[in-house]
């Protein structure tokens, strides 16, 4: 009984202090804005490897996404004659949950992943240890740049899986299954208001961004220097972040879309 | 002695309450000369050099470089105070993504705002000291150890430092580069003025070029002299270690119960 105490205790003080360390650095980075701001080139390669390599899973993932959606809603809603409404399930669907959700879960696993492994593996290899000795501060010179990537990518990168899941769900109910074209739009037109769904929508993907590339930098940061912490450290950034999305996207959506 | 570039004084440090790596190590580093902590692995030879960058910060003790109270200065000023240190460390540590060019212009233009063709000078001039100037548009992974180490060693020293730090540079070289680097280290101190500080294990090169060196055994500096000094001491720790004898002071077994009951209760 007094070693599972004493085991429960000791693991709470360890989540406590990673989670004090996890805010002394969060701090640390949102200081290095100036630095970032300082040089552009190096954040505009940042945001190249962040953001623009991602393009490419995210375009994929909103065509599945949006078609499936689109035949789906298609197969439930033909029942009641209701088909008119797919345009309105389909972009509603995406702009306020999946939009957001899946693109925040696919940048965990394509951009996170590497940011973690990158500055883990930079630490193993003493480059950072290096920098600091060349009196380079390592938080503002490699983490800070990758952050406010991070932070402007995903957003960016959500808009697009909405604008592209709405498009290959209209191109499967109305090319394919010869939903009306004019309904589809206008429904969707009439019913997505700016401010409730849109807004919101990108407010949830601004929010996932911070969380997801915090936990990136730091899992990296924080990593073990060995290949077996890096390793570790990358697990637990993609898995903490998944965690934390579905965790928050629960909140942010009681937030915004209950009406109690 | 008070031409001394760095001075520890009675420094405690330990990385968890249960093992202490110092108990109170002292020594002084003189301004201008070559001086090597030696000792067995895992005794925090680069711990200590880590003390001296102000990486780590000592639990108790003091750690001076140039009259400057290392762990006692803040973010702005240690970082003033780094740039008169150049450290290279085992691994070369160069940044993988630049070119040999632009690791060694990385602290150039991190810290001043020089023209191109200014950097490019200074950048070659490095170079062509440690002999790598043909390799200047190289990626670290198109580079042997021994290159690497050399790239590095260019790197540590652009910015004209005071205190050279070398974490173990002899480790893992083939004879010829090991020469290159023993030469490199010796002649760098002499033209550039340097105080260097040497951790390593090597003693027949570290004894070759040092001109003072300190044993660090069990988190304190056992011995401390001339190489020559050192070779002709009557003390059976430094005897061990400078001929490099299996079993004495420093036990060859890690400690354990009695080896026949050991074997017995496996049998159980």
């Amino acid at each position: 009984m007094l070693n599972f105490l004493q085991t429960t205790g000791a693991h709470i003080i360890d989540t406590l202090s990673n989670l004090g360390k996890a805010t002394l650095f969060l701090f640390n980075v949102l200081l290095g804005l100036k630095d970032v701001l300082l040089r552009p080139k190096v954040f505009v390669r940042e945001l190249y490897s962040v953001g623009v390599l991602s393009m490419l899973i995210i375009i994929f993932s909103a065509i599945f996404v949006g078609m499936v959606m689109s035949l789906l809603g298609y197969i439930t809603l033909v029942d009641f004659g209701a088909e008119e409404s797919l345009g309105l399930l389909v972009s509603l669907s995406l702009i306020r949950e999946l939009g957001p959700v899946l693109s925040a879960l696919l940048f965990s696993g394509r951009a996170g992943s590497a940011l973690t492994a990158e500055i883990g593996l930079m630490k193993a290899t003493e480059q950072l240890a290096s920098m600091e000795m060349m009196a380079v501060d390592p938080v503002r010179r490699i983490i800070a740049p990758r952050f406010f990537a991070g932070l402007i990518t995903l957003p960016i990168l959500t808009i697009i899986f909405m604008a592209i899941g709405i498009y290959s769900g209209y191109l499967v109910g109305s090319v394919w299954l010869g939903v009306d074209d004019g309904s589809f739009w206008s429904q969707m037109q009439s019913k997505v208001e700016f401010r409730h769904d849109i807004v919101n929508g990108i407010i949830k993907s601004v929010v996932f961004a911070f969380v997801v590339t915090w936990i990136a930098v730091f899992q990296g940061y924080n990593a073990m220097p060995t290949s077996e912490g890096v390793s570790r450290a990358t697990t637990n950034s993609v898995v903490y972040s998944a965690l934390a999305v579905l965790a928050l996207d629960f909140i942010l959506t009681a937030l915004m879309f209950s009406n109690f | 002695m008070s031409d001394s570039l760095v001075s520890i004084r009675d420094v405690h440090f330990s990385w968890n309450p249960r093992r202490e790596i110092y108990t109170g190590v002292s020594l002084e580093i003189p301004e201008g000369k070559i001086t090597a902590i030696m000792g067995p692995s895992g005794t925090g030879k680069t711990t200590l050099l880590r003390l001296i960058g102000g990486q780590l910060r000592p639990s108790s003790g003091s750690v001076q470089v140039a009259g400057e109270e290392i762990p006692k200065l803040n973010r702005e000023k240690l970082y003033k105070a780094r740039r008169r240190m150049g450290m290279l460390f085992q691994s070369g540590a160069l940044l993988t993504d630049l070119s040999v060019f632009e690791n060694i212009a990385f602290p150039i233009r991190e810290h001043y705002d020089f023209t191109e063709s200014m950097i490019r000078d200074i950048v070659l001039m490095k170079l062509e000291l440690v002999g790598l100037r043909g390799a200047r548009d190289l990626m670290p992974s198109e580079l042997s150890g021994g290159m690497k180490r050399r790239v590095a060693l260019a790197r540590a020293i652009v910015l004209d430092p005071l205190l050279m730090m070398y974490d173990e540079p002899f480790t893992g070289l083939d004879p010829v580069t090991l020469g290159t680097i023993v030469t490199l280290i010796k002649e760098l101190n002499e033209s550039l003025g340097l105080t260097s500080v040497i951790v390593s294990h090597d003693i027949r090169e570290t004894f070759s070029i040092a001109d003072h060196v300190c044993i660090l055994s069990e988190g304190i500096i056992v011995a401390a002299g001339s190489p020559e000094e050192l070779m002709n001491s009557d003390s059976e720790f430094v005897q061990q270690f400078v001929n490099g004898k299996p079993d004495g002071p420093m036990p060859f077994h890690y400690p354990a119960g009695d080896y026949t009951q050991d074997l017995l209760d496996g049998d159980i």
